[in-house]
This record gives C-alpha cells, sequence and structure tokens, in this order.
C-alpha cells in the first residue's frame, strides 16, 4: 500500500505543475500592478553604459517623461522589442535604458556585450544606466527583462509594462500613457 | 480558379484525417479490451489512412504557399511573393499554424511506420500502440482545427501581398530545424504508447522495452540534431556569436532530450536485466510529457507571455487540457498498473546496474533543473513572490558540476559489470585512464594558452576520461582473455573481436565519445573566445590573434527581398602563408523593413572565424565586431556523432530477430491468447 502511494507522486507532482501552468494561462503580465506604482523612482547611482567614469542617479529622469527600459544583451525578448524601442525614440519618446545583468567575465566585457547589442540592434537611448549587479533592478522589483517603466516629470512612475512591448502596444497603450501624464 | 479551391480541399481532408483518427484510436482499444480481432485490424488501416489525409491537408497549404494564396491567413501573414520558392516551402512551417500541422503529419508518419514494421508483435499489442498514438493524433488534429486552423480565410479583402516571413526564419538551418526537432519530440510518442501499451496490457516484462528500443533511439538522434541545428541557426544568424541562451524554448528541447537519454540507457537495463521495470515506464511516460510541455510552454505563450509575443489564449488552454488528459491519465494508470512486485535480479553498490541508475538519477535531477529553472518565473508569479530573473548564471552554476558528476559514472560506466563488481577490478581496468586524463587535461591549457586555468582542465578531463575510457574497455573487450577459446595470434584474435562487437557496443562508443567531443567544443569556446568591436572604414584594419583584417571595400548590394550594404574584409595570416576575403553584410528586409545581420563565417575545426557589421556610425565608417571562436564546431560534431550512434545501435540485429520474445506464461488469459496467436 505503500508502495502504491509512492507510485501516486509523479501524478501529484505533475498536477501541482499543471496547477501553476493554469493559472500562468490567467495571469496577463502586462496588468499586473506594480508595488511602485506612484511612487518616487528608487535612488540610485551608477555609471553609464558607455562611460564609466560618469555616474547619473534618480535626477537624469527629472524634467521630462521618460520611459525607462530594462534590457539585457543575454535577453532574446530584449531584440525583438527593440524595433518598438527605435519607434517610439523616432515619436519624441525620451527613452532611458537599463542594462540589466549584464554577462561577461569582467566590468570590461560586460559592457563590451552591452555596447554590441546596441550597435548590431540600435539605440534608442538617450542614457543607458549600467547594471551589472541587478541592484536597481532589484529595487524596481524587475523579475525578468525587458521590463518598461513610465516616469514622469517629477520622478514618478506612472506606469509599469512587464514583457516585450508589440508594435500594437505602443500605439495603444504607451503612447496614450505617455500623452496622459505629460 | 484551382488556387482557390485547395485550401478548402486542405480544410476537408483535415476533417477527415481527424475522424479517422477517432477511428484508430477507439476501435483498436476496445477490441483489445474486449478481444475483438476484428475491431483491433483497424488499426493499421486507419493509421495509414489518417497519415494519407494529413498528407494532403499539408500538401495543400505547402501548394497556397508556393502559388503565393494570400486569401489564407496563414499564408498573408507568412509569406511574400517575392520570397524565393524555398522559403516558401519551408514558411508552412515558421508559423504556429503550419509548425502544429507539421507535428501532426509526423505524428502520422511515425505511427504508419509503427504499424508497418510491427509485424512480429502480438495483435493485441499493436492494436493498443496504434490506438494510444491515434488518441495523440485526435487531440492534435482537434488542437489545429478548433484553435488554430491554417486554412482559415481572409474574404473577401484578399491583399494584395504577403506581410513576408520573418527574415530571422529565412535561412537554410530554418528549413530543417523544425522538422528534425519535431522528429525527435513526436517520436518518443512511440516509447510513450509502448509503455502505456504494456500498462493497459499488463504485461510489463522486458518484452515491450525490446520492440521500443529502436524507436526510441532514433526519436533520441532526430532530437539530438534538431537541437544541435537549433544551436548553430542561434550562432550564425543572430549574429552573436553564442550558441546557447537558455532560452524558454531552448529549454523546451533540451527537457525531453535529457529525459529521453535517462530513457535510453533504462531501457537497455530493463531489457537486459529485468530490472527497473517501474522506472523505466515512468521515464517513457515522462520523456513525451515533456515533448508535450515544451509544445505547450512555446505554443501557449504562458511562459513568454512575459518574453514574447503575445498569443491566442483558447490555444493555451487546449494545450493544457491536452496536456492535463495524456500526462494526468498516463501517470494515473501508472500509479494503478505499475509493477507491485519488488525487483529481482538484485545488484551491489559496484555495477553496471547502480552505475546506470546513478547516471538516471543525475540525468532527472539535470532535467528538473532545467525544468524548475524554466517555468520558475510562472511558480514566483503565481506565489506573488517575483523579484528573481532566471538566467544563464542558475543553468549554469547547476548544470556544469551535474554534467561533471555524469561524466564520472559515464566512464566507469561500460567497463563496469552487470551485478556485481570489485572495486579493485574496476580500479585496475581504469585507474591508468583516469591518471591519463587527469595529467593530460591539467597539461593543456598551459600548451594551448600558455597559462593553466582551472575550468578548461576540469571540463577536458572530463572529456579525456570518457575517450581514454572506452578506448580502455575497447582494449579490454578485444583482448584475448576476453574471447578466451581463441589460439590464433594476438593480432587476428583482435581483429575478429573487434567484427564480433556488436552494433550496439558502438552505438555506445559514438555516442560516449560524441560528448566528449562537445564538451570540449564547449570547454574551450566558453574559455578562449577572442572578441573585438572596433570602427571601421575602408582602409581601416585590425590585428587579431596573429590575423590582419583590413576593410577594402564597402558597397550596396540588392537581393530577391532585401537591401544590403556589404563589407569586404580582407583577412591576411601574419606570415602572409593565406590570405582571403570575407563579406559581412547588413541586410534591409524590404516587406517588414527589419534590418538583419548578416555574418560573415569563416569555419574551420580548430577555430571559427566570425564578422558581424554592427550600425553604421557616419558616412563611411561601421562598428565592426570580429570573434575568434576556437572548436566551437566541435559543439555540433560531438552532437552529430551522438545521434549517428543512437541510429548505428538500431542496426543491431537483436532488434531485427522474430518472435525473439520469451514469453512468461502469466495467468491473464488475454496473454496468454495473445502468445497464441504470435506463434501461430
Amino acid at each position: 500500500m505503500k508502495r502504491r502511494l509512492l507510485l501516486l507522486l509523479p501524478l501529484v507532482a505533475f498536477l501541482v505543475l499543471a496547477v501553476f501552468l493554469y493559472r500562468g494561462l490567467s495571469i496577463n503580465p502586462s496588468e499586473r500592478e506594480s508595488a511602485l506604482m506612484a511612487r518616487e523612482f528608487p535612488a540610485f547611482s551608477l555609471s553609464t553604459l558607455q562611460d564609466p567614469q560618469r555616474k547619473v542617479d534618480a535626477s537624469l529622469l527629472e524634467g521630462q517623461v521618460t520611459l525607462v527600459n530594462v534590457w539585457g544583451s543575454w535577453c532574446p525578448t530584449c531584440r525583438q522589442e527593440m524595433p518598438q524601442l527605435l519607434d517610439l525614440a523616432e515619436r519624441g519618446v525620451r527613452l532611458v535604458g537599463v542594462d540589466y545583468k549584464e554577462q561577461g567575465a569582467d566590468d570590461v566585457a560586460q559592457r563590451a556585450r552591452g555596447t554590441a547589442f546596441l550597435q548590431q540592434f540600435g539605440n534608442p537611448f538617450e542614457v543607458n544606466i549600467f547594471d551589472p549587479d541587478g541592484s536597481l533592478g532589484f529595487d524596481l522589483g524587475v523579475y525578468g527583462a525587458p521590463e518598461t517603466f513610465l516616469v514622469d516629470a517629477e520622478g514618478v512612475i506612472r506606469y509599469h509594462h512587464t514583457g516585450y512591448i508589440t508594435a500594437e502596444d505602443v500605439d495603444q497603450i504607451i503612447l496614450p500613457e505617455v500623452e496622459k501624464w505629460q | 480558379m484551382v488556387i482557390e479551391t485547395i485550401p478548402e480541399i486542405g480544410h476537408f481532408a483535415l476533417i477527415i484525417a481527424l475522424l479517422m483518427a477517432v477511428l484508430q484510436a477507439v476501435l483498436p482499444l476496445a477490441g483489445a479490451a474486449t478481444r475483438r480481432p476484428l475491431w483491433m485490424a483497424y488499426a493499421r488501416p486507419m493509421a495509414a489512412g489518417q497519415m494519407a489525409f494529413v498528407l494532403v491537408a499539408y500538401g495543400c497549404l505547402t501548394a497556397s504557399f508556393l502559388l503565393d494564396d494570400f486569401s489564407v491567413i496563414t499564408v498573408a501573414d507568412n509569406s511574400n511573393s517575392m520570397l524565393p520558392w524555398y522559403y516558401k516551402f519551408s514558411a508552412v512551417w515558421g508559423n504556429h499554424e503550419g509548425s502544429v500541422l507539421l507535428w501532426s503529419l509526423i505524428l502520422g508518419g511515425w505511427t504508419f511506420a509503427v504499424g508497418c514494421f510491427s509485424r512480429a508483435l502480438p495483435p493485441d499489442m499493436v492494436a493498443r500502440v496504434l490506438g494510444i498514438m491515434g488518441l495523440v493524433s485526435t487531440g492534435f488534429l482537434a488542437f489545429v482545427l478548433f484553435t488554430s486552423n491554417p486554412f482559415a480565410r481572409m474574404l473577401p479583402n484578399v491583399p494584395p501581398d504577403g506581410a513576408d516571413l520573418n527574415p530571422l526564419l529565412q535561412d537554410v538551418g530554418l528549413i530543417i530545424h523544425p522538422p528534425m526537432l519535431y522528429m525527435g519530440y513526436v517520436g518518443f510518442s512511440v516509447v510513450f504508447a509502448f509503455a502505456i501499451a504494456a500498462l493497459l496490457g499488463g504485461r510489463l516484462d522486458a518484452a515491450w522495452t525490446r520492440w521500443a528500443r529502436p524507436w526510441t533511439n532514433i526519436a533520441w538522434a532526430f532530437l539530438t540534431v534538431g537541437i544541435a541545428l537549433g544551436s548553430w541557426w542561434a550562432y550564425y544568424e543572430l549574429g552573436w556569436g553564442g550558441w546557447w541562451f537558455w532560452d524558454p524554448v531552448e529549454n523546451a528541447s533540451l527537457l525531453p532530450w535529457l529525459a529521453g537519454t535517462a530513457l535510453i540507457h533504462s531501457l537497455a537495463v530493463t531489457e537486459k536485466r529485468g530490472t527497473f521495470k517501474s522506472w523505466t515506464v515512468l521515464l517513457a511516460i515522462v520523456t513525451f510529457s515533456l515533448s508535450l510541455m515544451g509544445t505547450f510552454l512555446v505554443r501557449s505563450g504562458v511562459l513568454t507571455s512575459v518574453h514574447a509575443f503575445a498569443n491566442d489564449p483558447s490555444r493555451g488552454l487546449f494545450i493544457l487540457v491536452l496536456l492535463g488528459i495524456t500526462v494526468g491519465l498516463s501517470l494515473l494508470l501508472f500509479a494503478l498498473r505499475a509493477p507491485r512486485v519488488s525487483q529481482p535480479g538484485a545488484f551491489t553498490w559496484l555495477s553496471r546496474d547502480a552505475l546506470l541508475l546513478v547516471n538516471n538519477i543525475l540525468l532527472v535531477v539535470m532535467t528538473v533543473t532545467v525544468l524548475l529553472g524554466t517555468v520558475y518565473p510562472l511558480l514566483l508569479d503565481a506565489l506573488n513572490l517575483g523579484k528573481i530573473s532566471v538566467g544563464p548564471p542558475y543553468f549554469n552554476a547547476l548544470f556544469v558540476p551535474l554534467t561533471v558528476i555524469l561524466c564520472v559514472f559515464m566512464g566507469l560506466g561500460p567497463s563496469a559489470r552487470w551485478k556485481h563488481m570489485k572495486g579493485s577490478e574496476l580500479a585496475r581496468r581504469l585507474g591508468l585512464s583516469g591518471v591519463a586524463a587527469l595529467l593530460i587535461g591539467a597539461v593543456i591549457p598551459l600548451l594551448y594558452h600558455g597559462e593553466w586555468s582551472p575550468k578548461v582542465s576540469i571540463g577536458l578531463v572530463c572529456a579525456l576520461w570518457l575517450v581514454l575510457s572506452l578506448i580502455r574497455d575497447l582494449w579490454q573487450k578485444t583482448s584475448r582473455s576476453s574471447t578466451s577459446s581463441n589460439t590464433r595470434s594476438l593480432d587476428t584474435g583482435r581483429l575478429n573481436a573487434i567484427k564480433r562487437l556488436t552494433p550496439a557496443y558502438w552505438g555506445m562508443v559514438l555516442g560516449h565519445l560524441g560528448l566528449a567531443v562537445t564538451i570540449v567544443g564547449v570547454t574551450m569556446v566558453s574559455n578562449y573566445a577572442v572578441e573585438r568591436n572596433v570602427r571601421m572604414g575602408v582602409g581601416d584594419s585590425l590585428e587579431l590573434a596573429g590575423m590582419t583584417f583590413t576593410m577594402t571595400a564597402l558597397d550596396e548590394r540588392r537581393g530577391p527581398n532585401y537591401l544590403s550594404d556589404a563589407a569586404t574584409i580582407e583577412v591576411r595570416r601574419g606570415d602572409n602563408t593565406s590570405r582571403f576575403v570575407m563579406t559581412p553584410e547588413k541586410r534591409l528586409y524590404i516587406a517588414r523593413g527589419m534590418p538583419m545581420t548578416q555574418v560573415a563565417l569563416k569555419p574551420g575545426l580548430f577555430h571559427d572565424l566570425y564578422i558581424a557589421m554592427g550600425e553604421e556610425l557616419d558616412g563611411d565608417t561601421w562598428a565592426m565586431r570580429f570573434q575568434i571562436k576556437p572548436f566551437v564546431r566541435w559543439l555540433w560534431l560531438g552532437a552529430l556523432m551522438m545521434a549517428i550512434g543512437g541510429l548505428v545501435a538500431v542496426a543491431d540485429r537483436r532488434y531485427r530477430r522474430r518472435l525473439a520474445v520469451k514469453e512468461p506464461p502469466l495467468p491473464s488469459p488475454s496473454v496468454e491468447s495473445s502468445a497464441r496467436e504470435v506463434r501461430a
């Protein structure tokens, strides 16, 4: 009898997994409220991707509505998102990138990967905050790339987009949100 | 006029195929349960008919692509009149609808093949196996028809031209990658069907494992090639020089591969020793379930909803229900029917049985590791704990050490004896190989790079250990003592002994050597790759690893459906011994306005030169990326060897021996009747 129960284990494990898969189906990550909504963008002091000497902090985001996009060269979906971000930049939206958890043996290699990514897929960002340890990402509650935050002119987070921004999202969500907080 | 009716014929054929799949499932299974030969006899013709009609449907869809029938939504979204014909052909499976149809076609093909090559099997076994495959077909054909109909039309407003195939998919590697992968995924349905048939029939002896082994090997070989092709494609097409990203889609293919590898070994134990019976059945179920789950994860958008394109939720739900029914019922059946009796044929902790058990446990742990990493974002999301991202560091930190441990046991396995072996004897056989592997592995980094590197050494020691222990085993197996009756000279004795080694043994040798070759590739390319990003215009040059790269020209070209900027790079070796030209390109695909990097590759057995164009910096200079990838070919070469090994083992004579099955007389009446039929 004990052995029979043991044989049920795989079934139980599968059922648990199936429940999570089902939950996964019903969760629409783009609609998830960020805990940081209507709060100030978390404080940080990090260098930029292009210039290790240049430190930037949260004041970077003040004065103008800005889209902060968290990306990484290791993230295949970020590649697919680049055309939409380039499109947004072309339409006059200010974009700031966060190069998140870049892989590599040392600082130089990590920066090289990030830079190469932008060379390859285009650079829609005014500035790229270099966050190899994921500290800013952690404060933002990022759990994967890409994620995008809309920050208003006062530096307050107004909208959080989890995952890939599609071409439809650009017109239907992102641009209206940008206009709303302008 | 004819062109417009083709999609309707395809649609109709698909409906007929679904009905035949239902018959193929229901009648033979009911017939086997109630022992009605006539009902069971429906299995083969229905399987053949089902495949034929799916083939017609598939042919119709292909025709619509080739003939540019943009009234079909799938064609309009994924093709273009300017697309070369071979990409129109492969665009059929370059989209959701077509690829699920291909899945069904391949399943039909495997079912048909099982029907053809199962003449020697008991009829009730054949009926059950084909019936179960029919159930899977029913599920998938229903999925195609109800949620992903490839023949849906856009009428009456037919678009003048199509949106074109995603340029990333316009590539030779992508023409063959998905079919290979699907051959593997779907091929595991055969061993799954055999396992379930054995559970249903209550006949869990070693017989089903012998029948299922060749099918499993073939499926595994295809999956291996499919994964390798995917990695190769990512390497040269994405313009990064990366070859594995631990992307959910990649993991989805790795999961059944890992479980399938464990299954191949477990099947061997069950067939030869009659042990691990329940375990083998469970692995057969799990391997196919992971294939299905891979399909679910990729097709439903569950994981990719965070990380890729949005998808139709009804599809995800449909596959989840399909997955739940298939896997849930199989595991329930397993829990109810798995052999009750404890295993006969005990073994000690130092024996081939035990080593294969360790191998199985390690492979399962690796499978679970990858599975957890893949669904982790989902689990955290569901539990509202999300603050961790799972990326390559997680996978590398767990996967690499597990592989190292696996290699240690892999070296021991082939030389160990079944049941029991003295530790001192094993040490005597393999001691030298172990010491040699350690020494050579430690020295090579010094010779190759002039600097010792523990990571490289560990990788190389693993590979060398696999190779040297196999050589030692080959030596042992062909030595005179093992063919004791042989009194001829040593050399002829050895030659004869080599001839006597079975294809199954050679398959194992090739498979294990293949892994060693892949490990060398992974180790070298991960540690010794060189990369340089520079700004370059005509006349500029770069010195890298004893070579001079000079840009001699920069011009604009026009392809069938793209425009490109092409750079001509002249490469000279330092000693002026050789000189050649490489031409990386930056293409703009017109229909989608999508830029693509066309990498210039100079492949070599010991290193690849890899040049990619970045973006235009100003009028006549470009950001260029130069990479040297040592031993990168070995990655795929090793995978190819593994696949060939899997196929070679299928050639073993014992799979072709008819009626080689020893049927232990069991009390169940159905078994007796079928055994009689076999003998008749």
